[in-house]
């Protein structure tokens, strides 16, 4: 089967590049193209590659409002959230070793989180409420005297709950602790205006926003300035912060995918809604269908949805020709349920039933009417197999039976 | 995700014809059934088979088979494997089935060779609870 014929759902995983981000990268590899080295002073050809990652940086900043000056390119949202989390960690641990993150942050922030537990940093994980946001409050009742830094996502990526950055932000402040978010799932979805917002350093992906796979950014603020001690040394690029040459095909993508995103925003966001708006009417006629994260604080193009009664891999196995995931695609080649939804208090088997739809820029109606059939055909089919279902219909209350655990 | 093309195939045709891939219920009071049932919803699967027997000689033979899988893909396609196992089986031959069958069929990945465990589990259980009766 190709893969067209498989109608696209995980927008929250991957975008594919717009067209028109794909041809502009074009114009900057060949040997027509501007393929010359941003880092060469000497000739015309590292000034023509200059003058592009300065315009992509101002396409980047300008979508955040921020200074451009305040950007630094990484290879994506994984390297800028290593970058801020350890490079703050490492440059002002003589100032305390306390860091605040949550339970439900993307691997890319856990992780570099619990290899600076292995360095002696204490790190402090966050139960979301309910709905799935991290409250200000929380995050006031675990600060210390010896916090340093406070990592909290924007959009959780497999819910779309969105966290208050102004009320976080205020508190870190207040604190004197740095505040860094993972907007990886934010950029083109919501305004962000950095120039008001209380936030320290802030991690981006392309390939969230129709740009290519293999470059992000983080932003380093300025004033109040920042210092980060970098992970990669090798020619002092990015002012010293991350060394290599720069890849200008990649950052141009990334520079036109955001032009497009500031310009397209609103246009998107109302295609969007109408279809988060349609699907979850429908969806929610399925009986016994619940929504994961609170409806009212979420992005409308992530919707993650529990079938109780049916298991969530052998539902997504079942929507063969619909391209879904559980979760993050990162841990679907796990047995585990997703660790996002349990630490929503969700119970394990409402954890193991749980799909993500995502949709985007090139979602069509067809796709949401198409999709809502097959789902509803394949939810009944599984119930029909579930012995789970079966005893649901018997009025048994699956709480009170003795499983048979092996 | 790695699952081999049989898997698939199980899967596949037990979710679009389940009636000819034996899903389905057996009354468990019925005399001549027998019904095993393992597995936890936390732990993301739970399989119920029955089987119906009668006696024939000094033994009893399987004539039927009904089940029921929550689980994953591969959980499924197993309970749907074992299930064309057992039909014509006598019960001592049912017991000798071992679960490397089960992933020898379907060709399952490492990770997944616990839904072949709980297979031969719940064929041990439905026997035992057959045998209880007689």
């Amino acid at each position: 089967m190709s893969t067209q014929s498989t109608i696209y759902l995980d927008y929250a995983s991957t975008t594919p590049v717009d067209p028109r981000v794909a041809s502009k990268m074009m114009q900057y590899l060949t040997p027509d193209g501007e393929f010359g080295n941003p880092a060469s002073r000497s000739h015309r050809y590292g000034w023509k590659a200059d003058d592009a990652v300065e315009e992509a940086r101002s396409h980047v900043a300008n979508l955040v409002n921020c200074d451009p000056r305040e950007i630094v390119w990484t290879s994506g949202a994984t390297e800028a959230d290593n970058l801020a989390i350890k490079g703050v960690a490492r440059f002002y641990k003589s100032k305390g070793n306390h860091i605040i993150t949550s339970k439900i942050e993307h691997k890319a922030v856990l992780d570099p989180c619990r290899q600076l537990e292995r360095e002696g940093f204490e790190v402090t994980y966050l139960d979301p409420n309910e709905g799935g946001v991290i409250t200000a409050e929380a995050i006031k009742n675990a600060m210390q005297e010896n916090t340093i830094l406070v990592s909290i996502m924007h959009i959780n990526n497999e819910l779309g709950t969105l966290n208050n950055l102004e009320e976080i932000g205020n508190i870190t402040r207040e604190a004197g602790a740095f505040f860094h978010v993972d907007a990886a799932q934010s950029t083109g979805k919501v305004d962000i205006d950095l120039s008001k917002l209380p936030v320290d350093l802030m991690s981006f992906s392309a390939h969230k926003t129709y740009g290519p796979k293999g470059i992000g950014a983080l932003f380093v603020r300025r004033k109040p300035r920042v210092r980060i001690e970098a992970l990669i040394h090798g020619g002092g690029h990015e002012r010293g912060m991350r060394s290599g040459t720069l890849p200008t095909h990649q950052i141009v993508g990334m520079g036109e995918a955001f032009k497009i995103a500031k310009e397209e925003m609103e246009s998107d966001h109302l295609k969007i809604k109408t279809y988060h708006e349609q699907f979850l009417k429908e969806a929610m006629k399925i009986e016994h269908a619940y929504i994961n994260g609170d409806l009212d604080n979420k992005v409308p193009n992530i919707l993650n949805i529990s079938f109780n009664f049916v298991e969530g891999e052998s539902l997504i196995m079942g929507l063969k020709d619909i391209a879904v995931s559980s979760g993050s695609a990162c841990t679907s080649a796990s047995l585990e349920p997703s660790y996002v939804l349990r630490a929503l208090g969700r119970k394990d088997e409402l954890a193991h039933s749980s799909i993500r739809f995502s949709f985007g820029r090139f979602t069509s109606d067809e796709d949401i009417k198409n999709t809502l059939s097959i789902l509803n055909k394949v939810v009944d089919r599984l119930r029909e197999l579930s012995p789970l279902w079966e005893m649901h219909l018997d009025g048994i209350d699956l709480d009170t039976v003795k499983w048979n655990t092996h | 995700m790695a699952y081999s093309k049989k898997v698939v195939d199980k899967f596949e045709n037990t979710l679009e014809n389940p009636q000819a891939f034996n899903v389905g219920r057996f009354d468990p009071k019925e005399e001549n059934v027998g019904t095993g049932m393992v597995g936890a919803p936390a732990c993301g699967d739970v399989m119920k088979l029955q089987i119906k027997c009668e006696p024939k000689g000094n033994t009893h033979i399987i004539k039927d088979v009904k089940f029921k899988t929550y689980g994953c893909g591969s959980a499924i396609a197993s309970s749907s494997e074992l299930v064309e196992m057992l039909i014509g089986k006598t019960l001592e031959e049912a017991k000798e089935i071992k679960n490397k069958e089960i992933v020898d069929a379907l060709e399952l990945p490492p990770i997944k060779i616990h839904c072949s465990v709980l297979a031969e589990d719940s064929i041990k259980q439905a026997i035992e609870d057959y045998e209880s009766k007689q």
